[in-house]
């Protein structure tokens, strides 16, 4: 592992300096539309561009090789690269030396990862296979950029760790054009991690079992922390089922329509003693509150979003907050004062000087600094540690954050659910271009609902054919946890035997079906793979 | 280097530049209109023409190489009539009649067209004016394209092409028959179009644009610079802002967006915000009816801290737990945390970053 969860280089130096980009479970034409744009002018320069990823999304039509491994089998052919990597000498036996660790054990550990074992395990073609290692393995600079097909496993964090062993081993690492890239999901996920959101974490990733860190946050905040981690948000929902979790304050969220397993979030929310949701809406979720607060959208405040290239820029108040809302920040500070707590009222620059002061990624920071003609609309990339320093566009220059980088070598295993006879598909999810996530936003714009409003599901047209279905037809999927109705729409896009629905429409919304089978390490949940049947309900006219 | 002069002042500017980069580079200006920065240069306005040291005619400063010693000028009374005939000629194709001469356009204010007419003192077509009479291209729901309007500069094309790398918006055959092919007509669901309306922010005129213009005129409204509220690119954009409503949104100069949106930052970031249904009160849930009925601040925060607070004292602050939004701004994450670490003393804090 290299030390932190973020892109490691910039938008702009992959798009412009790659000589090949290998784009691992992402569809950034859709889920990240103007990375999207970038990456097609990438292709049209003349960078080469190797799409591994269960579905025909719009950039393998542009790709060099698309190797359509089968959903969940990410470890498999990133081992089974890295096996054709070694084998054909094409590791950067200079950057090995110097700036890595444990290459002995990896290179045992994968030399049972063959092109000819990946090849079932995969689905794939072996050929394409070790064509694609020589196409990455030879390129100057190479770039990985991965997405949530990648995390979204109940192997996640392996599939990530196995990546980046293909980085380490071609020496793509601290420079432009090459990296290891999260495309992160969220306008601010990135800066919701970095600002401590997390069971584990103060801000800045400062461990809460650290006595140093949390010595420096009890001082600044006057309080005594508990050094034991939390319980991880995926975790929290059984919790609330055996009584551990009996009060939850949810801030702008939306589990019952985003989180698998729908019919279980919604148990564990009836089961809560008091639930606050703060939000714009009446969401799915508030509908289950004790006390609903209403909070202001980005339009309406201040702030900053940290972007997936750990940019920090700044967000401004176009409007006034409708009127009868209030700021998130005063509704938080009103409820630390009633709880006790002092809490001056602080403007949202005043806060990022407080993040500044305790945080050393973002030491640097503040919106002074980033409304000034010096920094000119461009952000800051974290680590900015203080104030003259201009931000860090790659990270891993000449050193990685944890010294020397090491090879973790994770063992391939099957997804938690695997099809069988009762539940023969395999099921994936994702996004579309025109709508994002629980449409929250996106929803109330009408014209985005005329060109797409309604749930559907993508099957293979072989699978269509002997079920006797019809493209346009309504068909019921089911899995072990739940059922729903969608509309059938039939192509190549998937492999015979798998199937792919958006996550976004309240009609047919997948997460019924989704499975909460958890990574064991990050806890993200398998949205990527679950096994459900798939049977007809009529016929279009 | 290529070292160069403009209007009798030595610049250099890197090898493969333009005469326009080298006049930018000099501090002087020349008015353009079918250019459009970072795509390949057109030519077809020529009202960037200046006069090369040696060339029997202007050039336009746009599409024409710099090249070392070249002697460039830029201001004189015979570039200024070629620019006025340039502008003379596109005026009088412009379909003018169309809008009753820009009073009834919506890009009046905002027409690049005008501007440069204005700038060179054009105030009507000597010529005789074309009569357009071309149908709206409108079925697209947010973008549509009035060919009477077009200049033919094909920007557009430039902005579907080379900078979204989309193409699906072309320009069809030669010359002064040029014309564009928008997707925005009855069959626009069958193209490939993402609607991003990056050729409509490319337009220089009130030909190929973004139907939200109808709700207001560009000098009525104010824009504020932002962050894009979906996904973690972090495209810059301007809310254009009309009233102390958000009427419409603009790709900015962003260093990872470099002035692109997708449909979803240039039409779906922005109408939930007045949206009818935004909850205005804080709402308690009447225990005894299941229904929420409306609470002042007071009493609902007063609620939230007196419940909160029994939790903790009874079971521990393990008992509570906090989930905050990817959403929201860094300010609004880290006082929440604060939060739940000072006031309910729990460590239990989470994101959405797992789902």
């Amino acid at each position: 592992m290299l030390g932190s969860g973020a892109m490691t280089n910039t938008i702009r130096d992959i798009a412009e300096q790659a000589d090949v980009i290998m784009l691992v479970g992402s569809n950034p034409e859709e889920a990240h539309p103007v990375i999207g744009m970038q990456l097609r002018a990438a292709v049209e320069r003349g960078c080469r561009l190797i799409v591994v990823d269960p579905r025909d999304i719009g950039l393998a039509r542009m790709a060099d090789i698309h190797l359509k491994i089968r959903p969940g089998t990410n470890v498999a052919f990133a081992n089974a690269m890295t096996n054709v990597l070694i084998k054909e000498r094409l590791v950067d036996e200079g950057f090995v030396r110097n700036r890595t660790e444990g290459f002995e054990i990896l290179a045992a550990n994968v030399s049972e990862y063959t092109p000819e074992w990946a090849e079932d395990v995969c689905g794939i073609d072996r050929r394409d296979l070790i064509a694609a290692a020589k196409l990455f393995g030879q390129a100057q600079r190479a770039s990985i950029v991965y997405c949530l097909g990648v995390t979204e496993h109940s192997t996640g964090t392996d599939g990530v760790m196995a990546l980046s062993n293909i980085a380490m081993i071609t020496g793509n690492l601290g420079k432009a054009g090459g990296g290891m890239n999260p495309l992160r999901g969220q306008n601010n996920v990135q800066g919701a991690c970095d600002m401590g959101a997390s069971p584990d974490d103060l801000p800045g990733y400062q461990k809460i079992w650290d006595d140093a860190a949390r010595a420096k946050f009890e001082k600044a905040w006057g309080v005594s922390l508990s050094p034991k981690p939390g319980t991880k948000a995926t975790e929290c929902f059984p919790a609330m089922m055996d009584g551990r979790i009996r009060g939850l304050y949810l801030f702008g969220e939306d589990p019952v329509r985003t989180d698998p397993d729908t019919g279980h979030v919604i148990k564990a929310l009836e089961s809560l003693e008091f639930f606050v949701v703060e939000d714009l809406f009446m969401t799915e979720t508030a509908k289950y509150a004790d006390v609903i607060l209403p909070g202001c959208s980005y339009a309406e405040k201040e702030g900053t979003f940290t972007n997936t290239e750990r940019r920090v820029q700044r967000v401004r108040k176009a409007v006034d907050v409708v009127e009868g809302a209030r700021p998130d920040t005063e509704i938080f500070t009103e409820v630390m004062n009633r709880m006790g707590y002092p809490q001056p009222l602080l403007t949202p620059a005043q806060i990022m000087d407080e993040i500044a002061t305790l945080t050393p990624p973002y030491g640097g920071i503040s919106h002074e600094r980033l409304d000034s003609e010096s920094v000119a609309g461009c952000g800051l990339q974290w680590p900015c540690p203080h104030a003259g320093h201009p931000g860090t566009p790659i990270l891993h220059v000449g050193s990685f954050s944890r010294g020397v980088g090491s090879f973790s070598v994770p063992e391939y295993r099957p997804s938690a659910e695997r099809p069988d006879w009762d539940y023969p598909f395999i099921l994936m999810t994702g996004r579309v271009l025109y709508h994002y996530n629980a449409q929250a936003m996106t929803g109330r714009t009408p014209g985005l609902d005329e060109i797409s409003s309604r749930s559907f599901i993508e099957l293979n047209t072989s699978d269509a054919l002997r079920l006797g279905i019809e493209d346009g037809g309504l068909v019921r999927v089911t899995s072990r946890r739940g059922s729903i109705e969608t509309i059938a729409r039939v192509s190549g896009k998937t492999n015979p035997g798998q199937v792919w629905m958006p996550f976004h429409f309240q009609d047919g919304n997948s997460n019924w079906l989704t499975n909460a089978a958890l990574d064991s390490i990050s806890k993200a949940p398998e949205y990527k793979v679950c096994a459900v049947s798939v049977t007809p309900v009529w016929r279009p006219e | 280097m290529i070292r160069l002069t403009v209007d009798g002042r030595t610049v250099e500017v890197p090898a493969g530049s333009t005469i326009l980069d080298a006049v930018n580079a000099a501090g002087a200006h020349v008015p353009t209109l079918c250019h459009l920065k970072g795509n390949s240069p057109v030519a077809s306005c020529r009202v960037c023409v200046v006069e090369v040291e040696g060339e029997p005619y202007p050039v336009p400063s746009c599409s024409t190489p710099a090249r070392a010693n070249m002697a460039v000028t830029t201001d004189s009374p015979q570039l200024l009539a070629w620019r006025r005939t340039a502008l003379d000629l596109i005026i009088a194709d412009h379909g003018l009649n169309s809008t009753n001469y820009c009073f009834s356009c919506e890009k009046n204010g905002a027409c690049e067209l005008q501007d440069v007419c204005r700038e060179l003192g054009v105030e009507s077509p000597s010529f005789p004016a074309r009569e357009g009479k071309e149908p709206v291209l409108d079925s697209n729901p947010f973008l549509s394209y009035n060919p009477n309007l077009c200049i033919r500069c094909q920007r557009c094309v430039g902005a579907c092409n080379e900078a979204a790398c989309n193409h699906t918006l072309r320009a069809s055959k030669h010359g002064l028959r040029t014309s564009i092919e928008a997707p925005f007509g009855e069959g626009w669901r069958q193209t490939d179009c993402e609607s991003c309306g990056n050729c409509a922010q490319a337009c220089p005129t009130g030909a190929l644009v973004v139907k939200r213009r109808e709700a207001y005129r560009s000098w009525e409204t104010e824009r504020v610079r932002t962050t894009c509220p979906h996904c973690g690119v972090g495209c810059q954009l301007d809310l254009v802002v009309r009233d102390g409503k958000i009427v419409d949104a603009e790709g900015a100069p962003g260093p990872s967006n470099r002035s692109l949106l997708c449909v979803k930052g240039r039409s779906g970031s922005f109408d939930f915000v007045s949206s009818e249904d935004r909850l205005t009160t804080p709402l308690v849930k009447n225990r005894e009816t299941g229904e929420f009925e409306p609470a002042t601040w007071d009493e609902a925060l007063d609620l939230v801290a007196r419940r909160f607070g029994e939790l903790k004292g009874q079971y521990g602050g393990e008992s509570l737990a906090a989930f905050a939004c990817s959403r929201s701004t860094n300010e609004d994450v880290y006082l929440f945390q604060k939060m739940a670490h000072v006031a309910l003393e729990t460590n239990n804090i989470d994101s959405c970053a797992r789902v």
